[in-house]
């Protein structure tokens, strides 16, 4: 519904459509998320080398495309509504904005051509995933060596490079160390997920040796990118089960009639269209303030939370619509009920989100 | 109105300011001044030459309207319903009917009201059962309307009145143009759950509507009142009166703040109806209220809806001005929205006030304000088709989802109207 996309970005999404519909269907999905590893290499690659899609943020003297966070948006709404199964946030995203963020000329030189290339997988290693200032706790980085535990880090079971946040002592400020997976002192230990097209492992560290990013970890700005492009993830994969549940109501018949012609259901779908709408206004503006363009300075996390109600709203109603089919492992909803309710809380919850939501206007009114 | 195309902005507004500079007297009776303007074509640029108008684009027309108000000086007569009468007669009327109303909705001379909804048909408004039979050169009159902004000051109404009951109730239908003012025609303030009177119901005992009146031919009405209402959704928020006259000084000002007090009185409440979204945050800092987790929790995503909402409108007005034509469905997904915004504002004001809510009147929060909002409400789900409707629209023609089966489609004649008749 909500346009305001220039004609190179409708093209853009086209590409990135075409090349996921021929990709990445619900086949491969259940193929790759059943493996250990979770993708594809070979897709992987081509989604990097051919479609560039890992360095479409990056600029192209790190080796990548030049654009902005609209369009690295645009790539995520497609992958979401495609399930793509990849290190794409973890490394493209995740690790990529950490070291554009905080890494030196010679840092970003070193590290973001791999990534953009696809050729280096890289993730990003929180201790907290619920909440950027309680990141750093219990991951210590005194004397250069790095210790501590991060619970929870995407696609680390896959990794090569990980951009670990760590303090030096209590009091000093979070930094961001980029360690060699394979260095000793590292152990990854890959979890049990509930999403499992989102690969989680454990990285436990053991005085590993990790040089730090020069610049400042800025966490709060770091969020904000995370966050937007995964509102973006899940506007994608919110709009995949509302137009695939708006098919199954027109084909399925009960009562004499299709189910999609009973009043309460078609209003149900009606309040699920708006929710959806608002938050894709919401989210494709996040991404625009992030690329500079006037908005409010809580745009993303207002996104994060608008987006994550509608992605569980729609993921519940694709399920309640079709009814016991729709509980059953044989049919594709359950794939994205997964990815909703793992991209709800991941990040910080929408409660979280409208909380920082009011805190950062409370800042601007005692600033005012 | 061809010429229209080639004018320049500038071109446009020279020859305005000249026009003004030469007539524009604070001093004039506004009666003179609207027939001044009205002569010179200033008063509707964009309706057709040959009908008061100067056939200027709507961007043409806006940037005229603009100046009015930035010169302060006094426009056409106020919007409302006169402006809908107006529009629909300009599309469907006969030229004699254009050459009696056009000008006196105008100049103010006429004010209008809306005669469409019943008692008995309110969303299925084409199930109306008002009479209009035939008597010779005119028709006799006979049934209820309700819901009709300012019937008690209207001069004349647009009125729609079943002809034809042996049809499907759609094709039954006529649009009538009918004096207010006569014995057969009795409109009574309706008050409302919010303490003011906007509405009225208009009773019809025996009115006479001459032949010469009726718009299009006999049961086209439906048709007819379809583009009324469509003029009336891209109407919203229009404005060719040039506004800003508040302070400014001059015998004209006086007479045109008394006919805007008359005619905007309806509509002094419809602010607090969307919620007052604007209030809320000021409320909950000042009040302390912000402390509170729910309040936080509510107050934030209301500000979300509200910017989601907006930033949809302005989408979906860009991909008008972009000649795309999905206005219908666009609209009712905005007014959707505007009910769920201002329900949620409504509970946000609730929070914030807490005890205090139960208060209204000069000593409760805002001198009233606040009570005005929880107990106006309720009529934005309603107003302009109800949330229902909307999602019907919505679901029908957004997402191609079937109709629902229908029990109406026969002669109108056996179409149950009362439990009693099922």
């Amino acid at each position: 519904m909500s346009t305001g996309f220039t004609a190179d970005q409708v093209q853009f999404r086209e590409v990135v459509q075409r090349f996921l519909t021929a990709k990445s269907p619900p086949t491969e999905v259940r193929r790759l998320m059943a493996t250990a590893e979770g993708f594809d290499r070979e897709v992987w690659s081509q989604l990097c080398g051919e479609v560039g899609l890992a360095g479409t943020h990056l600029p192209e003297d790190y080796g990548g495309f030049g654009f902005g966070v609209v369009e690295l948006g645009i790539a995520a709404e497609e992958m979401g509504r495609h399930l793509y199964c990849g290190p794409f946030f973890s490394s493209a995203v995740m690790a990529a904005y950490a070291i554009l963020n905080a890494g030196s000329e010679e840092q970003k030189h070193a590290l973001l051509p791999g990534i953009a290339a696809g050729t280096t997988i890289a993730t990003l290693a929180l201790d907290d995933l619920n909440d950027f200032d309680q990141v750093g706790g219990s991951m210590s980085a005194a004397s250069g060596a790095l210790s501590g535990t991060a619970p929870m880090v995407v696609d680390a079971h896959v990794a090569d490079t990980l951009i670990v946040a760590a303090r030096e002592d209590a009091n000093a400020p979070v930094g961001l160390y980029v360690v060699d997976a394979k260095a000793a002192g590292v152990s990854v230990r890959a979890l049990e997920v509930m999403d499992p097209t989102r690969k989680l492992a454990r990285v436990t560290l053991a005085q590993a040796p990790g040089k730090r990013l020069e610049g400042d970890a800025n966490l709060a700005l770091l969020w904000d990118q995370l966050n937007t492009v995964l509102a973006c993830e899940m506007i994608g994969g919110a709009s995949r089960l509302f137009d695939s549940t708006i098919d199954y109501m027109k084909m399925r018949v009960q009562f004499g009639r299709t189910i999609g012609s009973f009043q309460g259901l078609k209003h149900r779908c009606a309040d699920l269209l708006l929710e959806l709408e608002l938050a894709r206004a919401a989210t494709y503006d996040a991404a625009r303030v992030l690329a500079g363009q006037p908005g409010e300075p809580y745009a993303a996390s207002m996104a994060k939370a608008m987006a994550a109600d509608a992605f569980v709203a729609c993921a519940k109603q694709a399920i309640q619509l079709r009814g016991g089919i729709g509980f059953t492992w044989e049919e594709d909803t359950h794939l994205w009920f997964k990815r909703a309710k793992s991209s709800e809380v991941f990040l910080g919850t929408p409660t979280w989100h409208r909380e920082r939501m009011i805190r950062i206007l409370e800042a601007q009114e005692a600033a005012a | 109105m061809s010429d229209a195309a080639n004018l320049t902005d500038a071109d446009i507004l020279a020859e305005l300011d000249a026009w003004l500079d030469a007539n524009w007297r604070p001093d004039r009776p506004l009666a003179e001044w609207r027939e001044l303007l009205v002569d010179a074509r200033w008063a509707a640029t964009d309706w057709p030459t040959d009908y008061h108008g100067r056939g200027y684009s709507a961007a043409q027309s806006a940037l005229v309207a603009q100046h009015f108000q930035e010169r302060g000086i006094v426009g056409a007569a106020p919007p409302g319903p006169g402006r809908l009468a107006s529009l629909t007669i300009l599309a469907h009327g006969t030229e004699a009917q254009k050459a009696r109303f056009l000008r006196p909705i105008l100049t103010g001379e006429h004010a209008w009201t809306q005669l469409f909804s019943e008692p008995g048909s309110g969303s299925d408004l084409a199930g109306l059962t008002t009479k209009a039979d035939k008597q010779g050169d005119h028709y006799l009159i006979n049934g209820q309307k309700v819901w009709n902004t300012s019937a008690h000051h209207a001069d004349w109404g647009f009125l729609v009145a079943r002809t034809d009951w042996d049809v499907p109730k759609h094709q039954g239908i006529s649009f009538f143009l009918i004096d207010m003012h006569q014995e057969g025609v009795e409109a009574r303030p309706l008050r409302q759950m919010n303490g003011h009177a906007s509405f009225n119901e208009v009773f019809f005992t025996d009115a006479i509507v001459p032949a010469e009146h009726l718009i299009g031919s006999e049961g086209e009405g439906w048709r007819i009142a379809g583009t009324t209402l469509s003029f009336e959704r891209a109407l919203a928020g229009g404005d060719r009166t040039g506004g800003r006259v508040s302070k400014l000084e001059g015998p004209i000002y006086g007479e045109h703040r008394a006919e805007l007090a008359i005619a905007m009185e309806p509509y002094t409440w419809y602010p607090q109806r969307a919620g007052r979204v604007d209030l809320a945050v000021p409320r909950a800092l000042e009040s302390g209220a912000i402390g509170d987790a729910t309040v936080r929790q509510e107050l934030a995503r209301l500000i979300g809806m509200k910017k989601g909402a907006d930033l949809a409108a302005a989408s979906a007005a860009e991909k008008r001005r972009s000649g795309s034509n999905e206005i219908v469905p666009e609209g009712s997904i905005s007014k959707l929205a505007g009910s769920v915004i201002a329900r949620q504002a409504s509970q946000v004001h609730t929070l914030i006030s807490g005890a205090d809510s139960m208060l209204a009147g000069p000593e409760s929060e805002l001198d009233g304000v606040v009570a005005e909002i929880l107990l106006s409400v309720p009529a934005v789900s309603i107003a302009g088709g109800t949330d229902e409707i909307q999602k019907n629209i919505i679901s029908e023609r957004v997402l191609g989802l079937p109709k629902e089966p229908r029990f109406d489609k026969g002669p109108f004649r056996d179409v149950p109207r009362n439990v009693s008749d099922l």
